[in-house]
């Protein structure tokens, strides 16, 4: 076992080799610009990119001309939010009431900002609220339904807790109100079972890095029957992706990510299977050593291989410091500018001390048993140095309640 | 971010951890002076407890810490640079020079000024306790 331990897989993925070799013709030997329509150059990178396209849309149920080829999931996120609200838009530019648009507290920056912009442009945004468990269901969804809603978005898995949330049925209410259905399904994609006629998706964008890829490559599968789906470019130029989505292709990254694709789809069930008795392990052996350890999130309806959990009267920032060994991430805000916790925790409603106290382990295609059993010695061992330089974990044992305490804040 | 390596070293050895009896019990005791400044929810809890002669000096001092590395390692050190001082000298104790000798970056600035706030805090009842408190004195750092 090498050190340190990588346990940041919703961060980013290390690419596989097997994708690696995949790509690597397409630098120096098939190195022509895939829409070069007139000579073999063009003609063979363009096979390569037809053939990742196909494999991206296996692996969702989709068709090869439902694939616009983005940067990654925030490039997706935006043409699907910014491309659909513009196009559907009720009122012209400049007015109020452009139309109505539903999205979730603890969606990800690069589905909240864009539904920001928006709302500075005329359109009205709804964010839904999930309460404690972190999933969105049809019933939330369909009580914030309006005559004039034109787009939800709706993550299907969580990044920082790894819920997943009812897409199925979500889609189901959005096709009985005439709303396109958007869900950014970066964390999910590659990882589950993905199917967008049987899922009642309109409009889905993942990523390349998260699924074993290379980075800097994403996709958006926009429907293109029943119904038809357009949506406003957000980047002009030569017209690529039939108009959607202009520049010349990344080819070696497409293909890449279409390895990347048909790897997934074939070691899903098994790799699943596998990450998912691994983190159980984890869960409960780090339950069972020490008292007050909560898992975020629902406790079944999650993705497989991701765990946040949150240690109580410890520091995040100050545990990871204590777990140098394990690269992972905390929802204690310490290290940024602000000192602000998680927005997604606390959107769960989760204490301010609780999500100061969480770590996000992500576990991936090469975590192995040995390396859960180290994280979870590691974690123990830091989690009890910390308590017992916790006045916290003092006022816990003496009985006091720490949430009752008024504090001096500063 | 990486942190220097005196940061790590009270981290991994912090200094005169623990505290003089339950909170309870050090609330009577007049030779003992407490100050727990912060908020769980701000990630940042410091208590400080000194322990005060006779003669008006800090002859131990314990903390604990809820918080970053950096946080830990300003209330530890805190303790070391009070402990044979006496209260009025260890009040000379600014924020500015926590952050030289651990070598905090600006967002750890807050961790040595909550630090500084511990020690007046803990003096402040300490002398509150024993009626030597001036209470024009009180919060003049702020």
């Amino acid at each position: 076992m090498n050190l340190p331990i990588y346990m940041d897989n919703a961060s980013t993925t290390r690419t596989d080799p097997r994708v690696v070799e995949a790509m690597l013709p397409y630098f120096t030997e098939i190195y022509g610009n895939s829409a070069s329509r007139n000579h073999a150059f063009g003609w063979a990178a363009e096979a390569g990119v037809d053939r990742a396209r196909e494999q991206a849309a296996s692996l969702i149920g989709a068709g090869p001309k439902e694939i616009v080829w983005t940067s990654g999931s925030t490039e997706s996120n935006n043409l699907a939010i910014k491309g659909a609200a513009q196009m559907y838009a009720k009122a012209p530019v400049g007015e109020k009431g452009r139309g109505h648009i539903i999205t979730c507290i603890i969606e990800h920056k690069a589905v909240l900002d864009p539904c920001k912009r928006l709302e500075r442009d005329g359109f009205d945004v709804t964010y839904l609220e999930p309460g404690s468990n972190g999933i969105v269901t049809a019933d939330l969804v369909r009580a914030a339904m309006r005559d004039d809603t034109i787009l939800v978005t709706i993550m299907w898995a969580n990044n920082e807790i790894g819920t997943i949330n009812d897409i199925r049925s979500i889609g189901a209410v959005c096709r009985e109100h005439g709303a396109v259905f958007h869900t950014d399904a970066t964390q999910w994609v590659g990882k589950m079972p993905t199917d967008v006629e049987r899922d009642n998706v309109d409009l889905m964008s993942w990523s390349s890095h998260k699924i074993y890829g290379p980075g800097g490559v994403g996709a958006l599968y926009v429907r293109r029957r029943r119904p038809r789906v357009r949506l406003q470019a957000q980047l002009d130029g030569g017209g690529h992706e039939r108009g959607m989505r202009s520049g010349t292709l990344n080819v070696p990254g497409i293909v890449g990510f279409g390895a990347a694709c048909e790897i997934c789809e074939n070691e899903m069930e098994s790799e699943g299977e596998r990450l998912l008795a691994l983190r159980l392990k984890m869960e409960n052996e780090l339950k069972g050593l020490m008292d007050v350890v909560e898992v975020n999130g629902h406790a079944e309806q999650r993705l497989p291989h991701l765990t946040n959990i949150s240690f109580g009267f410890v520091e995040g920032e100050s545990l990871m410091m204590g777990i140098k060994d394990i690269a992972c991430s905390s929802g204690s805000a310490c290290t940024s500018a602000s000192l602000e916790p998680s927005y997604v925790l606390k959107g769960l409603g989760l204490g301010d001390e609780l999500a100061h106290s969480s770590l996000r382990l992500s576990l991936g295609r090469w975590s192995t048993e040995e390396e859960v059993d180290f994280a979870i010695k590691s974690i123990h061992e830091a989690v009890e140095h910390l308590r017992v330089l916790s006045p916290l974990y003092d006022l816990h044992n003496e009985g006091i309640d720490i949430t009752k305490i008024v504090w001096q804040s500063h | 971010m990486a942190y220097s390596e005196k940061v790590i070293d009270h981290y991994q050895n912090p200094r005169n951890v623990g505290s003089f009896g339950a909170s309870n019990e050090v609330k009577e005791r007049k030779d003992i002076g407490v100050g727990i400044v912060g908020a769980p929810e701000c990630g940042d809890v410091m208590q400080l407890q000194i322990k005060v002669g006779e003669d008006g000096v800090i002859e131990d001092a314990k903390f604990k810490c809820f918080g970053c590395g950096s946080a830990i390692a300003s209330s530890s050190l805190a303790t070391e640079w009070i402990k044979g001082k006496s209260v009025d000298e260890a009040l000379k104790i600014k924020n500015t020079r926590i952050v030289e000798e651990l070598s905090l970056p600006p967002v750890k600035i807050h961790c040595s000024v909550l630090a500084e706030d511990s020690i007046r805090t803990a003096i402040e009842d300490y002398k509150r306790k024993n009626g030597k408190l001036d209470e024009a004195e009180v919060g003049h750092a702020h």
